[in-house]
């Protein structure tokens, strides 16, 4: 604690302007290696991409709202929930929180001055906005209809620009590496000495195991898609079974990856999660090893369960058999997290702020998600789920329910520290609730209509549906309300909020030790030995009317 | 097991008619909500109907899992709510500082679901086992999928866009694609089985109950993907024989043109000879009554009744110059009566 005894309210002042001032103009943006600026710009760019693909997701649904023709013919609509797919994997939720909240908030954590790779932390956002605009601008060119999956021998015999697509989607896999190999070097290297692997805020145990899934099953998505695009233009026979390929051995591959990609989508959430919910109870995160360790075994499970999207393809009794029963290890990891987030919330001082009330929706939302899970992990249940919308809304459950929702409460948790404003708290709130109501009302009919038989990917269906879809797109339009008024109050606050205090929620990690917005350089010097989650140490009445350290006080 | 669910439906539906009371200016078509959510006859609100010996072991793992996620996800809402309501923040309430960990307890929250799943897995299995390994002995039905269409081939031959099924009889389906993936999907049965190119995919059956079901492609397969339907009749014990022996006999009821042309394609002759004027592996066979064809031996000859017959019994007597002489025989495979309708479907032919 010397270090910031000797300086009160440390680095507030002389450590220079705070990194959105450090530099001026569109180029210091775009060819900066500052790990903040790369956050930020990530942010506009999935963002934007998560709007877009919102406003298709709202086309599909206005399509589905009769069983015949609403708005448009099959093959648009085929194209429609493809791209919505395709934007919302690749370029929206896969990136999401590593490459925005990770990017910005990693190297703060270590009390660390930059990523380990500042430039190829830049060249992945390169990589990913080349891979973007490939991947839209081939909507011009005959947009794709193969699903998000691009399943063979359809991918490989559809005239719609599979080629472009899947080529946009490897750039995007480079983006992907480089983002996890930065992060995994940074965290091995450039922590401070007294922090060991056990000292580490728990976001960075989440980002650690997604990042060894990123750089481990990545290229397997790009040798697939390029093995692809040789059968599509060289006509080599490896998936068309009319070329002597074999159309499943493309489902192996491409759920080899596929599959450890959920777990690189839902791992970084369950780490804010973590975070946002011992931070605003205040409470020590119980059983921080357990909740460590669980993200390295789903990690680890997550490469072993790929076979459970193939049981009805005529895989082999014995491989359903034991693809099913890894499946169910998965589960273990997952409860251990939810339990141990309650046992958190114990005796704590709970603060109904708008990130807790992402992550208390979190917590309903994922549990419907993760539980219903055992449906379809379980075989002869599976058998009549699969490829229904029972299957489409346990997804929409973990992706949306799960980590868009900890990547919104993980946004507003960081946003005071990332634009130093805070935000409206009672919009913020009303956003929670409206997002998590209509997210129910969307999706927990398509779990009735699956299990009741409607297959997925239907542009007709029959007249017995009919109900459950108009619920569902009732839900789908004020769900997207929800997310227009997130936005609105996120970007409302830059222009009118108050000035953010270094630390409002009075959050141990050493991201909040730093002014807000951060300095360029983050810390001048590295920062004194600090537990993650031991919040005694603060006390509420900074001169800035945040938190600070009670060393601070004393000083 | 079905009052239960009917509790949580009919409480479900309840929210739900309060959800579109608030959106109630909207035509919503069809009568309104509730009617088109209640027109699961014979179901319950999660499973439709059950018409197979397997669909009822899928149903009951279907609500023990239901049961077991409903308490499991009941225990965790009301602890999160009861902490959130007794640990708010507000005046006065101070948080507590409580042990960082406990393995026995995180062991124990450990164990209990590792000890549930077990069951759940062998269930699953052990359901799986019995609906996906045909019996030794059933009646062979063979499925063709393509875009986008299935056909049901018996075996006389008779092909039909419909399974018909007798009740209470082994069914046994061998299934191949002749283009994309598909999947061969019955919810009344629980069944579903990807249709594969390149390889035949066996399923299987034994219908409980009369009626008709419906049956989809599951698997996307392009354009018309959601009309890739088709119904499943299930006749009554003792009634299906003499429905197959009717519905072959369809050259006595049907124009001659029409039944030829339902024999020309039941037989597959599409996959050689098109109608539409373009070289196959076989001539096009558009416009082909009367006009005058050259042989591979260099001979002009007329094209008439006789030759037309000749050409199906015995292909390789005369072949067309140009084509290889891959035809198989005919001889004694179509009958008197399917010749002759073939050859007025191809005199039909413009």
């Amino acid at each position: 604690m010397t270090e910031l005894a000797q300086k009160p309210h440390a680095e507030h002042s002389d450590a220079g302007p705070n990194y959105l001032k450090a530099s001026r103009g569109v180029l210091s943006w775009l060819f900066t290696l500052d790990h903040k600026r790369i956050g930020i710009m990530y942010l506009f760019g999935v963002s934007a991409s998560f709007f877009l693909g919102g406003i298709i997701a709202l086309l599909v649904r206005t399509e589905l709202f009769t069983a015949e023709k609403t708005i448009v013919e099959a093959d648009t609509y085929n194209q429609l929930f493809t791209l919505h797919g395709v934007i919302m994997i690749f370029l929206f939720i896969i990136p999401s929180i590593p490459a925005i909240l990770g990017n910005f908030v990693l190297p703060l954590q270590l009390g660390a001055k930059d990523v380990a790779f500042p430039r190829m932390n830049l060249a992945s956002f390169w990589f990913w906005l080349i891979g973007g605009i490939l991947a839209l601008s081939s909507m011009h060119m005959g947009a794709v209809d193969t699903g998000w999956t691009f399943y063979t021998p359809y991918s490989t015999s559809t005239s719609t620009s599979v080629t472009m697509t899947t080529l946009a989607a490897f750039i995007l896999g480079f983006s992907s590496i480089f983002t996890g190999l930065n992060f995994i070097v940074t965290i091995h290297k450039l922590r401070p000495r007294w922090m060991g692997w056990f000292e580490m805020p728990l976001f960075l145990w989440s980002i650690y195991a997604t990042s060894i899934i990123q750089i481990l099953a990545t290229p397997v998505l790009g040798i697939t898609l390029m093995l692809l695009i040789a059968e599509r233009t060289l006509g080599v026979g490896i998936f068309d079974p009319a070329m002597g390929g074999d159309p499943v051995l493309y489902q192996h591959f491409f759920w080899f990856y596929s599959h450890p990609a959920v777990y690189i989508m839902i791992l970084p959430a369950m780490g804010i999660i973590s975070e946002l919910i011992s931070v605003h109870s205040r409470k020590t995160i119980f059983g921080y090893t357990f909740i460590a360790y669980s993200s390295i075994a789903i990690a680890i499970f997550g490469f072993l369960v790929w076979g459970h999207h193939m049981f009805t393809s005529g895989q082999s009794g014995l491989m359903n058999m034991i693809f099913s029963a890894l499946t169910f290890s998965v589960s273990i990891p997952s409860a251990i997290k939810v339990f141990n987030w309650l046992a958190t919330m114990y005796k704590g001082s709970i603060r109904l702020n708008t990130p807790m009330l992402y992550g208390l929706g979190f917590i309903f939302l994922f549990g419907i998600g993760g539980l219903t899970g055992l449906f379809l992990g379980a075989l002869a249940t599976d058998i009549h789920l699969h490829d229904t919308y029972f299957v489409v809304s346990h997804f929409h459950y973990v992706m949306v329910g799960g980590t868009a929702m900890a990547f919104v409460g993980g946004l507003f948790h960081w946003w005071p520290k990332m634009t130093g404003r805070m935000y409206n708290e009672t919009w913020g709130r009303i956003s929670a609730l409206l997002i998590v109501v209509s997210f129910n009302l969307t999706f927990f009919p398509q779990f009735v209509m699956g299990s009741q038989g409607m297959p997925r990917r239907y542009y007709n269906y029959l007249e017995q549906f009919t109900g459950y879809h108009q619920m569902s797109t009732i839900g789908a339009f004020l769900l997207g309300l929800g997310f227009l008024i997130v936005a609105v109050v996120l970007v409302a606050s830059v222009f009118s909020g108050k000035r953010a205090p270094a630390n409002p929620w009075g959050g141990a990690t050493l991201e909040w030790n730093c002014a807000s917005p951060p300095p360029h350089h983050n810390f001048a010097a590295t920062p004194a030995e600090q537990a993650p989650y031991d919040f005694s140490v603060l006390t509420d009445d900074a001169a800035d009317g945040g938190f600070q350290l009670a060393a601070q006080e004393q000083a | 097991m079905i009052s239960l669910p009917s509790l949580v439906s009919d409480t479900l539906m309840s929210m739900c008619r309060e959800a579109i009371g608030l959106v109630g200016t909207i035509d919503i078509g069809q009568g309104g909500f509730l009617p088109a959510l209640t027109r699961f006859e014979g179901g319950s609100f999660w499973m439709p109907v059950k018409a197979s010996t397997t669909a009822g072991a899928t149903d009951d793992l279907f609500y023990f899992i239901f049961w077991l996620c409903f308490f499991f996800f009941a225990v965790i809402v009301a602890v999160m709510v009861l902490f959130v309501f007794r640990y708010r923040e507000r005046p006065g309430h101070k948080e507590q500082k409580t042990a960082s960990h406990s393995n026995a307890l995180e062991i124990t929250w450990s164990v209990i679901p590792l000890v549930l799943v077990i069951p759940i897995f062998w269930w699953g299995f052990q359901g799986f086992m019995d609906m996906s390994v045909p019996p030794a002995e059933g009646r062979e039905i063979m499925v063709t999928a393509e875009k986008w269409k299935f056909t049901f081939t018996y075996p006389n031959g008779y092909v039909d866009e419909n399974l018909h099924v007798p009740q209470g009889e082994n069914i046994i389906l061998t299934m191949h694609s002749l283009d994309v993936i598909h999947s061969f999907y019955v919810p009344a049965f629980r069944l579903k089985r990807d249709v594969v190119p390149g390889r035949y995919h066996k399923a299987w059956f034994n219908a409980t109950e009369p009626g008709e079901y419906q049956a989809y492609c599951a698997e996307y397969c392009g354009t018309a993907h959601s009309d890739m339907l088709a119904r499943v009749i299930v006749h009554p014990a003792g009634e299906f024989d003499a429905w197959l022996r009717e519905a072959s006999d369809f050259i006595s009821k049907l124009p001659p043109e029409e039944a030829g042309e339902k024999v020309f394609n039941i037989r597959g002759c599409p996959a050689c000879h098109s109608v539409d004027g373009e070289a196959n592996t076989g001539p096009p066979l558009d416009s082909l009554f009367g006009r005058t064809e050259t042989m591979d031996d260099g001979t002009d000859v007329l094209v008439d009744e006789n030759y037309l017959r000749e050409s199906i019994l015995e292909p390789m007597n005369m072949v067309v110059g140009g084509y290889e002489p891959v035809m198989p025989t005919f001889q004694g495979r179509l009958s008197e009566d399917e010749v002759t309708v073939l050859i007025a479907y191809l005199k039909s032919l413009e």
